[in-house]
């Protein structure tokens, strides 16, 4: 059977140069990076190299490349450590109501623990307003959290405003941008001006799972999460994934160099997509905005049917999409990102999220349109609520 | 000295010519379940209870035999000669084995063996006395002690400190195949299990609506099969591919009558695979008025379209109760995974509550029953889970 893989925002296929560059690290350059005879060096170049090469995509330097586990530890590192440094500074820390749960999660934790938290909302389109950011910067607020690319919906956040609003506000309250969505996929604030603390997942673009990056300006100081050995400068410890690094340098290094022909490709892809349904099926309500919106991911509920039947349905036919976010699919419960921007419980309950990769083409759009046309119309017959 | 396991049988023991069928088919059964620990396990049957010899890991035995329906206690014992100097020496061991610092004793001695030198009374006070000079830490209380010390004199002298309760019941298969109607959710297995305690072989059968359910939801029903396994041995699960029997039953029923409609052909199919199987008895976890399918009038209707009894054990249950049994055998945290099972969404919202059968056949009309049981058969799927 035909396969249409669309559900690039919760993981990608491992690109084969990547998944080359982990073999050859876990069979090749095995020794312990902090070892100090020849293995261990081989390996502890791997990373050297990984590191230079992922400060210069995001137009840093290499000492502030830090290696993680994915993107869940870098966010829950940049919220925790930096919430800890500043304790002192002031506990006020603002986020937005439609974050990744690796954000909003920490978030609770640090409300629990005494710190005062702000959560922005977004208008229907799920943008913030900067001026609602201003409004609410404070003399005690010392750390701000908003994602670039809303996993669900697809909004590109106004990085580049909302670090200015911060930063002239003062300087020292710290800003960090969960990425994860965005890096690779859109182009980012030229040499990442005026954010401190970013999150990069190497799933998400085509490296192995288990692998990210936290990217820390070096006057930042954020506290450990992790302890032990002492490595990535005492700020991470525990053995470096030299596999998982190995295939992140390499997938970001292609994700990179083929950004511009890759993002022309999947928009191409989404208006195709987006215009087909439109087309073809009536009762549709779109959840990613008109504008703005990142070039992978097309969020649309289909009135009348369950989204999770119908990704079922598509599931039959080999095509693969999810409803709002994989993580949070096994709760069961509606997204809080629709919630949050205001969408009917209907709305909520009938929403597929398209999530593209360059892998697709327009061929197997057109096979989506068509299969999505019959499943939508076939679940409409039965569900009656 | 020897180690041995005394395993009891409660209601076996009551049956009166057929008693020899049942101990064979629980002694199968015993063997079965140790084998994979020893492959040397020996059985005995002697004086209405079953001696097994292992050399298999203690816990491993009791978990095993904890659930082989038909056993009513299970006594880790050792066996030595029939003479006092050996009986205290024994005893004093299988005291030790206990964790007794700071607890109440007792010996309790039964002596079926009439040619022993001592009574009963003087073996009790005796092997007290030995173990008190050589114990420190433990004390005696005839009524309610903290460790019983069971002496049995035989042809040898058994001696346990050790009761440990089994499922009780009567041992798989002795009374017949069954089909049971298998969803995700919490009562059919539980349901499925009180109908194999009374010794029935299961076969169940869940009904599958990819892709108004998803394909978890049906690896829910096998993980719950791989419990109930660990009760019966290998199971053979039935997956029926309901999908396209339960769009026509949507197409062309009235919606109040949509839930009474697919009961109705879930029936037909199981009590056609059970004929085919072998079966006598179809098996549900229904219990009265827990929901809108479960009232006097619904379960009317669908017994109406069976040819053979349905068997409902949890018909007087409360919910909680079946929560208990739910915890208690294993199946619970997997029946509360989350995955929708038999289509939440062919729920009408105002389900017939007390359907006059009259009224249930003018429903029907529409549907071509005879074509769509064949369908669902035509498609099964068929999975043999072990333990």
């Amino acid at each position: 059977m035909r396969q249409v893989y669309l559900d690039n925002s919760s993981t990608t296929r491992v690109s084969d140069n990547a998944a080359k560059s982990a073999f050859e690290a876990m069979t090749l350059y095995y020794g312990n990076p902090s070892s100090m005879h020849r293995k261990g060096i081989e390996a502890e170049k791997i990373i050297k190299e990984a590191r230079e090469k992922i400060a210069s995509f995001l137009g840093r330097t290499a000492n502030e490349i830090y290696f993680t586990s994915g993107g869940t530890e870098s966010n829950n590192w940049a919220i925790r450590g930096a919430a800890l440094s500043l304790k002192r500074r002031g506990n006020h820390i603002i986020t937005t109501n439609i974050e990744h749960p690796s954000v909003l999660e920490v978030f609770k934790v640090l409300e629990r623990q005494g710190y005062k938290v702000t959560y922005l909302n977004t208008d229907e389109d799920g943008f913030i307003d900067i001026n609602d950011l201003k409004k609410v910067l404070t003399e005690d607020t010392v750390l701000v959290s908003i994602m670039y690319v809303n996993n669900e919906i697809g909004s590109i956040q106004p990085i580049s405003e909302a670090a200015e609003a911060i930063k002239s506000y003062n300087k020292n309250i710290l800003f960090h941008v969960d990425a994860v969505q965005a890096f690779g996929k859109i182009d980012l604030v030229p040499a990442l001006a005026g954010i401190d603390l970013l999150s990069v997942s190497g799933h998400k673009i085509h490296a192995p799972k288990g692998i990210g990056v936290l990217f820390v300006r070096d006057n930042a100081n954020i506290e450990p999460l992790i302890y032990g050995g002492g490595q990535e400068k005492g700020l991470r410890s525990g053995t470096e994934n030299v596999p998982g690094i190995a295939g992140l340098s390499c997938a970001a290094w292609e994700i990179t160099q083929n950004m511009k022909e890759w993002k022309i490709k999947m928009k191409s892809l989404k208006k195709r997509l987006k215009d087909g349904i439109l087309e073809k099926i009536p009762d549709v309500v779109l959840n990613t905005p008109e504008i703005n919106s990142a070039p992978h991911i097309l969020n649309a509920s289909f009135i009348g049917t369950r989204g999770e039947i119908l990704l079922h349905a598509l599931e039959g036919k080999g095509i693969f999409v999810s409803t709002g976010s994989a993580c949070s699919s096994h709760k069961g419960g509606a997204s809080h990102v629709l919630k949050a921007v205001g969408k009917s419980l209907e709305e909520q309950d009938s929403a597929i999220r398209f999530s593209l990769s360059h892998f697709i083409s327009e061929d197997d759009i057109d096979y989506v349109i068509e299969t999505l046309t019959e499943e939508v119309c076939e679940i409409r017959k039965f569900v009656r609520r | 000295m020897e180690r041995l396991y005394l395993i009891s049988f409660g209601e076996i023991a009551l049956k009166g010519e057929n008693r020899p069928f049942f101990e064979r088919m629980l002694t199968q059964r015993i063997k079965q379940v140790i084998m994979p620990y020893d492959k040397n396990v020996q059985l005995k049957n002697v004086h209405g209870r079953i001696y097994c010899f292992t050399q298999a890991p203690k816990e491993k035995v009791a978990e095993a035999l904890k659930k082989v329906f038909g056993i009513v206690y299970i006594c880790p014992a050792v066996s030595c000669e029939n003479n006092i100097e050996d009986i205290k020496n024994t005893a004093l061991e299988v005291i030790k084995e206990q964790d007794y610092y700071g607890k109440t004793f007792k010996v309790e001695t039964r002596r079926p063996n009439k040619s022993f030198p001592l009574k009963s009374p003087e073996v009790n006070a005796q092997v007290g006395a030995y173990i008190l000079s050589n114990i420190e830490g433990l004390k005696v209380n005839v009524h309610d002690p903290d460790i019983r010390l069971d002496i049995e004199i035989r042809e040898k002298t058994f001696i346990y400190s050790e009761k440990i309760p089994g499922p009780g019941g009567l041992p798989i298969g002795c009374t017949g195949k069954a089909i049971s109607l298998l969803s995700g959710g919490i009562d059919s297995p539980v349901a499925t299990y009180m109908i194999m305690k009374r010794g029935v072989e299961i076969e169940p059968i869940y009904f599958h609506s990819f892709p108004f359910t998803t394909d978890r939801a049906k690896e829910k029903v096998i993980d719950l099969c791989k419990v109930l396994a660990g009760y019966s041995g290998k199971i053979r699960l039935h997956v029926v591919n309901f999908t396209e029997a339960l769009k026509e039953i949507g197409k062309n029923t009235p919606e109040e009558f949509l839930t009474i409609m697919m009961r109705r052909m879930m029936v037909r199919v199981a009590d056609k695979i059970a004929e085919e199987r072998g079966a006598k008895a179809l098996v549900t976890g229904e219990s009265l008025g827990q929901v809108a399918s479960q009232t006097m009038e619904a379960i009317a209707a669908t017994n109406e379209v069976a040819s053979m009894p349905i068997f409902r054990p949890l018909i007087g249950f409360d919910k909680i109760e079946i929560m208990d049994i739910a915890r208690k055998i294993g199946t619970y945290d997997i029946s509360i995974e989350p995955y929708a099972d038999c289509c939440s969404v062919f729920v009408p919202k105002h389900p017939k509550i007390r359907p006059a059968i009259c009224e249930v056949h003018k429903a029907e009309e529409d549907i071509d029953v005879e074509k769509l049981v064949s369908m669902c058969i035509e498609g099964i799927e068929i999975f043999d889970v072990t333990p």
